[in-house]
């Protein structure tokens, strides 16, 4: 025991000694940027008007660039000079990714790593390393310093996990003077070059609200579905609708359902059973065909309802003809940073925010887009924009995940 | 052994004791769920309509199966953690295999059986012949059974099986007077229970209560304890299946299907009064306790509490329900404990400061060989 | 059956069952991280890069410090499941009362340690006093800690200031701070249980609570205790991670599977997880062990859903190793620790070999699973 004490003791002190002799902080770790720190209103309250206008105007401009390829389009663009990283030859991506936990990320996933073999073949890209935090930021903040530190990487692609939590990491990726790229959700600093993203969860708010709205009378009782709290690209869904909800008359219940089906129709179930439901309200179309067999189910009509454009609401929307919208948060943008990568290097401006188009389908081209995307399993986007991609349909049919 | 002993008088003396039995631990899960469900009328008087009664009972059915299965599993003396990913993964092989051909149902509802059947096997083995704690076991199956569920489907199922098949939870036998409807769950929910009690009373269901109860006294009664624990094992993998083939019908096919089931599961079967570590419990009030932990959640809903509230009230709910159970039994039997105490402490017999590797050794297998037969080697 | 002094078994004897615990874990650990170097070496990377080093280090960080908290636990012969929660809590209740003023950090972190004591204590009276397994218990607990986090927090929270960041983004050469901190707090774990009365009892009454109470000891005590240090060292983890993520954040906890993960390291460590034998430095191996294996499969980019299969593999595959070495040279339990060889042997001298009449003798099992529901 003694002799254990005595090792404990020597460890201590060994440890002591290497902090006073080798305190070395490393260089890629700075204090965060004051101009990062949220407060904290912004931080509980999700409603943000000047987002929310923003998005709002958004939705009705006509986006710049080709009509075919609407991953390269862009709302607004405010152009930034990129020559300082303009180089020849194939460069390395490094891609710290949140999960690919949802059918949506698994649909990106899998667009943008054949994006990644047109790239390949073109030379600009000669590799892209992956790292999945599976949904966790403590795995991607350390995700991405390893990839500062080893990666050899010539630029980062981020799909960060959540907002506030990656800013110090993605500056630290930022001071290695390496492009950084981000997408998706975005974080509390500028220093990316670009940050790619659709509209945004406000624009998906109002777009589905004022559907509801206008198909719905004042009084009428709305289910809202949410899959879980605290993610911003899904609170701005919610914060949005509920605004309009609320102005309008319409009387809204929110849920968190874990996307699980199970979970969701005991939810509607026990909604019926309180009484009439008008309208379904979903923040992601994952899970909605539980929601429309509830109601089946129960032996009442159907609701009006907006869904997202997954395969299976587009189905069951058009098997049982109700009155829909498909919102969609724009699957395509899954090609966007890679092909941005491309164009930095290649020394062309890019958008300091890539704002991409995010247009919902409308009942009159559920056809055109079930049509397109036959065969497709249930959890595929139908907007996922990968249709001239080497492997189409069958890896997107097969679900081949790297 | 007392579990057995209640299930055994005679019908007129248990009628006797209905009173009684509701107060005592046992009985607190139906008194419970007696005043939820009574609650859940008063606020919302439709609910006592035999219709949506018999709705609620459809709902319940696939986590009841979950908890009787779970139920073998606890009261043998150990924890199935890989009910949720295989419940996960029959509802994906459902959606993945039969697909849209009737003519398929048969054959790949049998391979889910023989699919169920097979993890719980290598579950029940690693845990008898590996020594490797089930509590370990399950969990690394969970992950695994998951992740390769994940793999092979690239995360998101081919779609909903058949509609023939999802009938066996979706539908049921309609146009019934008073009831409306009488959904094929709620059917395969009383066999599942009819059989389960049954299964229970037979001398093997004893003997898996005897092994959870003292697995050394077990051993020297001549039981093979390998295969009553591995059957445990199958028997909740089993009933996983069959509560998949249900949600498949309730739900349809998402990979989030049956997450978390493990744990409501396992939360459903204390609050049945079952003790973790083995030895006792009543599978009835295992499936009671589904019914309940159910009906608080159907509660909370209608009394209008945010949907961020419940897991609190939850939360409260499971700890006083097992706090009451377990302080009330140690209130009504501290004396015959003092009593026997002797016994106790023969029982756990001392150390050896020269331990003689010819001794026989307690059964290692499981948690409770190293926890409740405390030092008996 | 005094148990005020506790006879120290002969040092030799003590010496060669730790190196039993240790080795195997160690043995475990060397060769996770041979196979890992050549894997890491097949596709052009080097595992012992600094930038390597540091990565399996910062992954055992915050694992640790909760694994560490949860082997106190699991030797009491309970489990803690709500350390996510409180791992969640911790770091927002440390990221709102900093909001970006270095001179909050001793309040915030005082504030984050009282609250854990509180959550400590609640688990361990429900544990000891009303009778409710840990299981249960801290499964309640844990979600009526969700329930406030859920209401009360819509997304990340709070501001750490910049020197308190430096704590999760700092290190001595490849070693990081965090890491030092954590393996601090192991020495004094480790020095906690082995020279303290209280933490030799933990040993006792995880082995064998009937018997620890027999002999005096006053068994609710090391369990209460051991939540605590649980819930504390879970916050120290939640401390952690709002140093790393600069906020707090209602979901850190549960994104890192704290509470089966941590379970699981310390059952790889080579801790019985029904209580009574086990090691800190065990659960410091079980912890190193995953985080060289989650290192590994993210260096080869391996499926993300494969490798939850492969971490299922793992842990079954380690501890059936583990469990296979160990049940050859079984002992019995009461050489464990002073406390309970001293306690354990009076009784059974006392009462005499009672092997033989283990087929009725369920008495005392059924009496103390009472107990213990």
């Amino acid at each position: 025991m003694r002799r254990r004490f005595t090792v404990a003791s020597a460890m201590v002190g060994a440890l002591a000694l290497f902090t006073l002799a080798g305190c070395t902080t490393d260089p890629n770790v700075g204090p965060a940027t004051d101009n990062a720190a949220p407060t904290e209103e912004e931080e509980v309250e999700w409603f943000d008007q000047e987002l929310f206008d923003k998005q709002d105007a958004e939705r009705d401009v006509v986006p710049e660039g080709p009509e075919d390829q609407p991953w390269l389009q862009m709302i607004n663009p405010e152009m930034v000079d990129t020559a300082q990283f303009a180089s020849t030859g194939p460069k390395k991506a490094c891609f710290a990714n949140a999960s690919i936990s949802n059918p949506w990320r698994q649909t990106g996933w899998i667009t943008m790593n054949q994006q990644l073999q047109v790239l390949q073949q073109a030379g600009a890209i000669s590799e892209m390393e992956t790292r999945d935090a599976q949904d966790s930021d403590d795995t991607q903040i350390a995700d991405i310093d390893y990839f500062i530190n080893e990666g050899n990487c010539d630029v980062f692609i981020i799909s960060p996990n959540s907002t506030a939590a990656m800013t110090p990491a993605v500056e630290r990726a930022c001071d290695t003077g390496k492009p950084v790229i981000v997408f998706d959700r975005g974080v509390q600093t500028d220093c990316p070059v670009t940050f790619i993203h659709p509209i945004g969860g406000f624009a998906w708010g109002i777009d589905t609200a004022e559907f509801l709205i206008d198909e719905l009378e004042e009084g009428d009782k709305v289910v809202a579905l949410r899959i879980l709290p605290g993610v911003d690209v899904l609170e701005q869904r919610w914060a949005a609708a509920e605004k309009l909800f609320d102005e309008a008359g319409i009387e809204a219940v929110d849920y968190f359902t874990g996307a699980d089906p199970a979970e969701i129709k005991k939810i509607i179930s026990d909604e019926l059973a309180k009484g009439d439901v008008q309208g379904v309200w979903m923040d992601a179309g994952d899970g909605a065909v539980a929601a429309i067999e509830a109601f089946e189910d129960a032996g009442v009509d159907y609701p009006v309802m907006t869904g997202e454009d997954e395969m299976s609401f587009l189905r069951k929307w058009k098997e049982t003809g109700l009155t829909g919208l498909a919102p969609v948060y724009s699957n395509f943008q899954w090609r966007t940073p890679l092909l941005a990568a491309q164009m930095i290097f290649a020394g062309q401006q890019v958008p300091k925010e890539w704002v991409l188009p995010q247009e919902p389908i409308p009942a009159e081209e559920v056809d055109q887009y079930l049509a397109a995307n036959e065969g497709m399993p249930d959890g595929h986007y139908a907007k996922f924009g990968g249709e001239d991609l080497p492997g189409y349909p069958q890896v997107w049919q097969d679900r081949v995940i790297p | 052994m007392s579990a057995v002993t209640s299930e055994s008088p005679t019908f007129g003396r248990r009628l006797a004791g209905f009173a009684r039995v509701l107060i005592s631990p046992r009985g607190a899960v139906f008194l419970l769920l007696i005043v939820l469900l009574v609650a859940i009328t008063v606020l919302n008087p439709s609910f006592a309509d035999p219709s949506q009664l018999i709705r609620f009972v459809q709902r319940v059915a696939p986590v009841a199966i979950v908890a009787i299965g779970q139920y073998f599993v606890i009261v043998g003396g150990e924890f199935d953690l890989s009910m949720g990913s295989v419940v996960t993964a029959q509802v994906v092989i459902a959606g993945n295999l039969i697909g849209q051909n009737d003519a398929n149902s048969i054959p790949v509802l049998l391979f889910m059986l023989a699919f169920g059947a097979f993890i719980g096997l290598v579950n029940g083995l690693i845990v008898s012949f590996l020594k490797v704690p089930s509590f370990i076991v399950t969990l690394g199956m969970m992950l695994a059974l998951l992740g390769a569920t994940l793999y092979w489907t690239g995360g998101a199922a081919t779609g909903n099986p058949a509609d023939s098949f999802r009938q066996i939870g979706r539908g049921g036998i309609r146009d019934l007077p008073v009831i409306d409807i009488l959904p094929w769950s709620v059917v395969i929910l009383v066999v599942v229970l009819a059989v389960a009690v049954w299964f229970a009373r037979r001398p093997f269901g004893r003997t898996i209560i005897a092994l959870g109860d003292n697995p050394t006294a077990a051993r020297f009664s001549g039981t093979r304890s390998w295969w009553v624990k591995t059957s445990t094992f199958i028997i909740s993998s089993l009933s996983a299946t069959v509560a998949g083939v249900l949600l498949v019908g309730y739900a349809g096919v998402h990979p989030s299907v049956g997450r978390g089931y493990e744990f409501t599961a396992i939360t459903a079967v204390v609050l049945g009064g079952v003790v973790l570590g083995g030895g006792r419990g009543w599978v009835v009030a295992a499936a009671a306790g589904a019914f309940a932990l159910e009906a608080l959640f159907t509660l909370l809903n209608f009394a209008g509490v945010p949907s961020t509230y419940r897991d609190a009230v939850q939360g409260a709910i499971i700890i006083l329900a097992v706090a009451y159970a377990a302080t009330t039994f140690r209130a009504r039997r501290r004396g015959r404990a003092l009593e026997t105490s002797p016994v106790a402490s023969t029982g756990a017999k001392g150390p050896d400061p020269n331990p003689d590797p010819a001794h026989p050794a307690p059964n290692p297998s499981t948690q409770r060989a190293d926890n409740e037969t405390k030092g008996g080697s | 059956m005094s148990t005020t002094t506790t006879p120290a078994p002969t040092p030799a004897r003590r010496g060669r069952r730790r190196l039993d615990a240790s080795l195997i874990v160690g043995i475990a650990l060397i060769g996770v991280i041979v196979i890992g170097a050549i894997l890491v070496a097949s596709v052009g990377r080097n595992f012992f890069s600094a930038g390597n080093i540091r990565d399996i280090l910062t992954g055992m960080s915050v694992l640790g410090f909760v694994a560490i908290g949860q082997t106190f636990v699991i030797l009491c012969a309970s489990l803690d499941l709500s350390v996510p929660y409180v791992v969640s809590l911790s770091s927002l209740i440390a990221a709102d009362l900093m909001a970006g003023n270095p001179a909050n950090i001793p309040i915030a972190v005082l504030a984050v340690l009282a609250f854990a004591v509180i959550v400590g204590l609640a688990n361990g009276l429900i544990v000891s006093k009303l009778r409710v397994n840990g299981f249960i218990a801290t499964l309640g607990t844990g979600l009526i800690i969700k329930g406030y986090l859920d209401t009360n927090y819509k997304g990340t929270s709070g501001l750490v200031p910049p020197e308190f960041q430096y704590i999760g983004a700092t290190g001595v050469g490849p070693v990081p701070i965090s890491t030092i901190i954590m393996l601090a707090v192991a020495v004094v774990a480790a020095f906690y249980l082995a020279r303290t009365r209280t933490g030799n009892h933990m040993f006792a009454v995880g082995g064998n609570e009937q018997v620890a109470r027999l002999s005096g000891i006053r068994t609710a005590r090391p369990l209460i205790v051991a939540h605590v240090l649980c819930s504390v060292t879970a916050a120290l983890a939640g401390l952690l991670l709002a140093s790393r993520l600069g906020v707090g954040s209602p979901t850190v906890g549960t994104q890192g599977g704290y509470d089966l993960l941590s379970i699981a390291a310390v059952v790889l460590g080579g801790t019985l997880l029904m209580g009574g034998r086990g090691s800190i430095w065990g659960t410091i191996g079980g912890v190193a062990i995953f985080a060289v294996v989650d290192n590994v499969m993210s260096v080869m980019q391996v499926n993300p859903f494969l490798k939850d299969v492969v971490r299922g593999i793992v842990i079954v595959a380690a501890v059936a190793v583990y469990t296979a070495r160990v049940t050859e040279r079984r002992r019995p339990r009461f050489t464990a620790s002073g406390a309970t060889d001293a306690s354990g042997g009076g009784i059974a001298r006392g009462e005499g070999p009672g092997g033989g009449n283990a087929g009725v003798g369920t008495t005392a099992v059924e009496r103390s699973q009472e107990e213990q529901s």
